[in-house]
């Protein structure tokens, strides 16, 4: 069963990358959540037909990883894989939109190439962002930070009971799905044997959740749970959160590229 | 299917991300004082044993292809609507981040079309109301098939009407609902046969573990429809403070009025489950159009005022040549200060 295994050794790298200690991974995660929500936000901002406008917001992304010290080729690896959905979805627009918006010498490219083309950038950045602020922070991080922020307990329990067992049920329902191939000599997954497999699955992690509960119960679990909080936001995280977001700002009213491409070229727009 | 970031607008997203985290508050609040606290464990691994459920793939019969669980049906049939929207909610914020199913943005409105429509609609009002007293195994299929098709299709339709909505799209808003809602029966059918196999797997099992008398009185209509009214009061609220604030954004009046459609269309999918079949086709007729339509600006130059385009092609010209390469210079440059401050890191 390489895909599952594979999956989760994927999940797993991507969960080990928050172990890292740099200048990055030890700012507070508030302050890490705060400016790639305004990131995010920004960059979705943008017209329909923006893509020159966007290439400077991939400094963000990529300041983060090489601060973060994050492997580069696998980062890009994941964002390649992503985002299926808004890929198909944009690729009618060059079928549905066909006014020439921009002419390049001969070239002519149709509204909806450009818009296409922003989609494609938006889900480099967005997906990225989302990615990359794992591999900084580290998923309990996002949590404790969303909670700070404001997030109701029971939901932030959830995600840190959910986030702690997902390891455990998909080995689990790995290792089933690999005794059932070894023993059906390449016979596909029927529905109905997926039911009782996956209905036994649920049977066991039930077991599992009660006798999690009393073991918690005996240790004096009382709806919340105790981390230590070893960061709090300073002058450093002040600094993180307004000088990004200053810079997003600027570069939402301000192409970049545009000025870039007329002190090079020296055509004045 | 899952929404993504790069088909969102601002206003929309933003307007879901507040649905979606008062829907949560209230579940929160919910289930802190209704339910006794190993229901929190419980979900909390439940919500993991889903995402494991989602990895195992079987083949759909007669069509070579395969499938998964989407979960939010089952999770409903064991944990009541509340505490399986918390549950669905946090296995969606989990997917955001890690496999950037969407993005951070559309979070918001995943948790509402995955997780809203399932729990609050298809399980209560369909589900509940087929299986009626007793629950056989051919009943219970027919309610499953029936709830997982009608929470699918409602997720679908969310979907196509938040991408609509944003504008980044051009499809015409009949033909993404011709391509979205069929594909999508079919998933719910299959869901739903699923979401059976495994359910009536417990019930002989552990029929304690499916909930049922005490479920059947506390999702009647009326918390039903304190969460339906409380969505509706924040979905109007919201709609109109980021649209409003939206229209303040200097890049002019077509963005301003696109923001307005948005906060518009925003109501539709409330009053759409109040039947207002009506309203919907009439934006069906006004959307595409709009969508068709150009914003004043090319997208290339923010400075420049649209009416000049038409007659300085040769600026034009210049404009989008500097604008590429300058994009390229820029992308090389970004690079650059990546590949310099990591080689800095490494030094450290």
């Amino acid at each position: 069963m390489a895909s599952i295994d594979g999956a989760l050794l994927d999940f797993k790298r991507l969960d080990r990358l928050a172990t890292g200690d740099t200048a990055i991974h030890r700012l507070d995660p508030r302050a890490k959540v705060l400016a790639t929500l305004v990131f995010v936000v920004t960059v979705v901002s943008f017209g329909k037909y923006e893509v020159t406008a966007l290439v400077p917001f991939l400094l963000f992304p990529v300041a983060m990883v090489a601060l973060g010290n994050l492997p580069v080729s696998y980062i890009i690896k994941k964002i390649a894989l992503l985002c299926p959905f808004a890929l198909v979805v944009g690729i009618f627009n060059p079928i549905f939109d066909r006014e020439v918006l921009v002419q390049i010498g001969s070239l002519g490219i149709t509204g909806g190439w450009l818009s296409f083309a922003s989609i494609v950038m938006r889900s480099i950045l967005t997906v990225g962002a989302a990615i990359v602020l794992v591999g900084v922070t580290g998923f309990p991080g996002v949590c404790l930070a969303l909670e700070r922020i404001g997030m109701p307990r029971v939901f932030a329990v959830q995600l840190l009971f959910l986030y702690r067992y997902i390891f455990v049920l998909t080995d689990e329902g790995s290792r089933m799905e690999r005794a059932r191939k070894l023993r059906a000599f390449g016979k596909k997954m029927q529905p109905g044997i997926f039911g009782s497999l996956v209905g036994h699955l649920l049977l066991r992690t039930w077991q599992r959740a009660e006798r999690i509960h009393m073991a918690m119960l005996a240790r004096g679990f009382t709806g919340e749970f105790h981390t230590r909080k070893d960061t709090e936001f300073g002058s450093r995280e002040m600094l993180f959160l307004f000088g990004w977001s200053a810079l997003f700002i600027i570069l939402r009213f301000l192409n970049l590229s545009q000025l870039v491409g007329s002190l090079v070229t020296g055509i004045s727009p | 299917m899952h929404m993504a970031d790069a088909l969102l607008s601002p206003a929309v997203g933003g307007t879901m991300w507040a649905v979606s985290a008062g829907t949560i508050a209230y579940c929160a609040r919910k289930v802190r004082t209704d339910l006794d606290d190993s229901k929190v464990p419980l979900m909390g691994v439940l919500g993991a044993f889903i995402f494991a459920a989602q990895m195992i793939n079987f083949s759909i019969p007669a069509t070579g292809s395969s499938g998964h669980l989407g979960g939010g049906l089952l999770l409903s049939i064991l944990l009541g609507p509340y505490a399986a929207f918390l549950t669905l909610a946090s296995v969606l914020v989990i997917q955001a981040l890690f496999f950037a199913d969407g993005g951070l943005l559309a979070l918001g409105c995943n948790i509402f079309n995955l997780g809203f429509f399932p729990a609050f609609i298809a399980y209560p009002f369909v589900y509940r109301r087929l299986i009626g007293a007793q629950q056989t195994r051919s009943r219970m299929t027919m309610a499953a098939i029936v709830a997982a098709v009608i929470g699918l299709q409602l997720g679908a339709f969310g979907v196509v009407l938040e991408t609509v909505t944003s504008g980044l799209s051009s499809l015409p808003f009949s033909t993404f609902v011709v391509m979205m809602q069929p594909i999508h029966l079919a998933i719910g059918v299959v869901e739903g046969f699923v979401t059976a196999a495994v359910a009536s797997f417990v019930y002989k099992a552990r029929p304690e573990l499916i909930q049922f008398s005490p479920e059947a009185r506390s999702t009647g209509s009326r918390p039903v429809r304190g969460v339906l009214l409380a969505f509706l009061a924040i979905a109007v609220l919201t709609g109109g403070f980021v649209s409003w604030f939206a229209s303040k954004d200097p890049d002019g009046l077509e963005w301003a009025i696109a923001k307005v459609t948005g906060k518009e269309e925003l109501r539709a999918p409330a009053q759409g489950l109040l039947g207002t079949l009506a309203e919907v086709q009439q934006k069906t007729a006004v959307l595409p159009d709009y969508s068709f339509k150009k914003p004043g600006e090319t997208g290339k130059d923010e400075t420049q005022p649209a009416g000049q385009r038409k007659n300085a092609e040769g600026s034009r010209l210049g404009t989008s040549v500097s604008g590429v390469i300058g994009a390229l210079v820029t992308l090389a440059l970004a690079l650059l200060i990546g590949f310099l401050l990591k080689k800095r890191q490494q030094a450290v």
